[in-house]
């Protein structure tokens, strides 16, 4: 019961960050902007219209979304929210965690080399390094919060995180910075990604889904946001347990990322593309600075 | 300098037989020479002569002397001949128009390929299917075909680079998808208003600039009194229609790179100031304003209010964002050091308008060759060094609040009075046998248009050059060595205009 909980709660934020995303944009533009709920009618129009495939795309291509998705759904069972716990929860499950998203990630990048399309296999290039640069960011992540925990499942990390030192809220508050930073990455956000643009040469994560359409488009933008939504509950539930580990609390702290990411996205422009690699570096570079940081903490080792 | 007719940009028409027409070789020579003397050239065709004869003509601008030369050749099209394109770069679009259209062939032609493939094409046998695309071999390179169906609303025109992962190492540029016949339309209709628009209507963001030629060749060859030209009505439609494409490239360019705040804060801009020129001419995009030998829509004192309050306005608040651009270095990270044309690049191929001048290349046509109410404000071209794309945004911004001080200033004379211009004059007879041409600075560059007519004063040739046509090999060597996806910005940084090559 406590795991279909947090499931919904789950699924309902990944419903509204986007919309809370585009809301700031549009605020931060001096714009109404679109109708909050947009997204959900685009993918409504999706889910209604077939699809057309290329040629050259084999079974990856046709199960790649899916594929996507389900990884992407199952990696949200893993998640609690505040107080109710994960529905499913073992020992180790922040490792599946961070390959179930890795495995849609995969899933993808092999249905754009399918296409032989050459934008799409540059998305793919781009992707898979990316990806391979911001995974250890993720583990790192999840790895300070087992070392101050001594729980290798978010359940139980997430429920013992309550009786932390005061002083491990710092630790929290920098792992809340590393995971919007993270989301940025994971979901193609200004500044490593534009999901906006019509630029195909400039695209990461929009180029790999371009021979996409109806269904299978809609249920890349479904994963998209269960992504997301992930990602924004790992870092709420981090700095929730350390003062006020409740659900309003966690959903108050995702939709304020959204809305950090939002805020991001009209204040600054894209990076050139050959910096991105080392702009995800440096989340890497601070996931561990955190790491070392809680270690420090947690050791109570005193410097001078 | 003999052997070459020297006009004044709008000192009248040339009777054809007064212009030189030589052989080709001392014409090969002659225009040679004048090029190495640092003339760059405005435009060079070939039309039908005597015969089966083809007549070349070309028509050179020297920005020292503000003059424009013309000279011409017979050339028997069975013999094939030395090209120009081996000595200057700049000459390779025009002969490949002419070689395209007439069939001529060229000795040492450096990268003989078709130009826009016309219906009427001596050679029906290059298609878009067998275009002559450049290619590297190489085990680390890879081709990446863009277009030419594009995404956006932006015309055809198919990019191929090779690249050596993301790094650019070569760009072809093959555009030519649109055969539209403009020059065909230009002589098939008598009618000048008909005319007119069509000349409006060759590239619609510079629709003033080309209004402005059209209407320069066809005042000469109709020997209107130069009293009735509205002066100050061009010049300020010409430098608004600049101001507004300043503004959408502004904000385009930060459309991008993602960067929000520049793309809606130069979007309201824009739509102010063509919102402006609406209320003026009935047309945001100021067609119909132009017409040969008076206007429809002379400055009223509300219009000059209007224009007067809007530019101020859009001047101040323009300057807020290029500040605030030149202030976020996200933005200078992207714009900085990006898509380098150097000033010998520019200058060898022939680089025009703003493109020329972010390369330090002082060619504009407001200074060497004036014409309306330029005289008068004794315009200085804005130039920068850097040839980069923040040196193509540094000129966007000089020039918007030079241009609106050239408004301010020339609406502060028209709120003085004097006699409106007439309305325009359609119908007046063109001089038989003769050739024109027209000059504009638009806001991508030169604009020149060359009037031929028959022996019954009617147009029998209509040669359109527009800037775009110099430049799109600017575009192909700037982005050059960059990132594949710094493209776009290296593209939107010239923004070229498609329609404008493929007339």
């Amino acid at each position: 019961m406590e795991g279909i909980i947090s499931l919904t709660l789950l699924v309902f934020l990944a419903l509204l960050m986007p919309g809370v995303v585009n809301r700031t944009r549009a605020v931060m533009a001096g714009r109404r902007g679109v109708r909050f709920f947009q997204h959900l009618h685009n993918v409504g129009t999706l889910l209604q219209k077939g699809a057309v495939y290329s040629p050259s795309a084999g079974f990856i291509f046709r199960a790649a979304p899916a594929v996507c998705l389900g990884a992407t759904f199952t990696a949200l069972l893993l998640l609690p929210f505040g107080t109710h716990g994960a529905l499913l929860s073992f020992n180790g499950d922040v490792v599946l965690f961070a390959y179930l998203l890795a495995l849609g990630r995969a899933a993808l990048i092999l249905a754009a080399m399918e296409t032989g399309s050459s934008f799409e296999g540059m998305g793919a290039a781009r992707e898979a390094l990316y990806g391979a640069l911001a995974e250890p960011a993720l583990l790192l992540t999840a790895g300070t919060l087992a070392l101050v925990t001594g729980q290798t499942s978010f359940a139980r990390i997430f429920a013992s995180a309550g009786s932390l030192p005061p002083q491990m809220l710092i630790v929290m508050g920098l792992i809340l910075y590393v995971a919007i930073k993270l989301i940025i990455v994971e979901t193609g956000r200004i500044p490593v990604d534009d999901p906006r643009t019509h630029l195909e040469l400039t695209m990461v994560h929009e180029v790999m889904v371009l021979d996409y359409c109806g269904a299978d488009l809609a249920l890349l933008h479904v994963a998209e946001w269960l992504k997301a939504a992930a990602l924004a509950t790992l870092a709420a539930n981090a700095v929730a347990s350390a003062f006020a580990f409740n659900p309003l609390t966690v959903l108050a702290l995702a939709l304020a990322q959204a809305a950090a990411i939002g805020v991001v996205e009209s204040l600054q422009a894209r990076n050139k593309l050959a910096r991105n690699a080392t702009y995800i570096l440096t989340i890497t570079a601070l996931a561990f600075v955190v790491f070392m940081l809680a270690y420090v903490l947690q050791q109570n080792i005193t410097i001078g | 300098m003999e052997n070459f007719t020297i006009l004044h940009n709008g000192s009248g028409p040339v009777a054809l037989h007064s212009i030189p027409c030589t052989d080709y070789a001392p014409f090969h020579a002659r225009v040679a020479g004048r090029l190495a003397a640092g003339c760059h050239c405005a435009h060079y065709f070939a039309i039908p002569g005597a015969g089966d004869t083809l007549i070349v003509f070309a028509v050179l601008l020297d920005d020292t002397a503000h003059t424009v030369l013309v000279s011409a050749a017979s050339v028997d099209p069975e013999t094939a001949v030395p090209s120009l394109t081996a000595l200057y770069p700049a000459m390779h679009p025009f002969e490949r128009d002419i070689a395209e259209t007439t069939g001529l062939r060229y000795t040492d032609m450096p990268w003989d390929k078709p130009l826009r493939l016309a219906h009427d094409r001596a050679d029906r046998t290059r298609t878009v299917d067998n275009y002559p695309f450049y290619s590297i071999e190489g085990e680390a390179l890879h081709e990446v075909n863009v277009g030419p169906i594009h995404a956006g609303i932006i015309e055809p025109g198919a990019f191929r680079f090779i690249c050596n992962g993301e790094r650019v190492l070569h760009l072809e540029i093959a555009l030519g998808y649109q055969h539209r016949g403009v020059e065909k339309l230009m002589t098939a209709t008598g009618n000048r208003l008909r005319q007119a628009m069509l000349a409006e209507a060759i590239a619609g963001d510079s629709s003033v600039a080309h209004g402005r030629a059209f209407a320069a060749a066809i005042e000469q060859l109709g020997d209107a009194p130069a009293s009735n030209a509205p002066a100050l009505e061009r010049t300020i439609a010409l430098e608004m229609e600049r101001v507004a494409m300043h503004l959408a490239d502004t904000g385009a360019l930060c459309g991008d790179i993602g960067y929000q705040l520049g793309q809606v804060a130069c979007e309201a801009l824009r739509t102010v100031t063509i919102n402006t020129t609406q209320r003026w001419c009935g047309n945001r995009f100021g067609k119909g304003l132009v017409r040969p030998a008076g206007t429809w829509y002379p400055l009223t004192p509300e219009i000059v209010e209007l224009i007067r309050h809007n530019m101020t306005d859009v001047k101040r608040r323009y300057g807020e964002v290029s500040a605030n651009l030149h202030a976020t270095p996200s933005v200078l990270a992207r714009f900085e050091d990006c898509g380098r044309l150097d000033p010998a690049q520019a200058a060898s191929i022939g680089a025009v308008g703003m493109a020329a001048r972010a390369s330090g290349l002082a060619r504009d046509l407001r200074a060497s060759h004036p014409a309306d109410a330029y005289p008068e404000l004794g315009h200085t071209p804005v130039t920068e060094e850097a040839g980069d794309v923040m040196a193509r945004l540094n000129i966007r911004c000089r020039e918007v609040a030079q241009s609106i001080d050239h408004i301010l200033a020339l609406l502060h004379e028209a709120s003085d009075g004097g006699t409106a211009p007439p309305a325009p004059d359609l119908e007046r007879p063109l001089m038989p046998s003769a050739l024109a041409v027209g000059l504009a600075e638009g806001w991508r560059g030169e604009v020149c248009h060359v009037a031929l007519t028959d022996a019954t004063g009617r147009i029998a040739h209509y040669k359109i050059k527009d800037p775009s046509l110099h430049n799109w090999l600017a575009l192909a060597l700037a982005v050059r060595g960059e990132g594949i996806s710094d493209f776009p910005i290296c593209n939107k940084s010239f923004n070229l205009s498609y329609c404008g090559h493929d007339l």
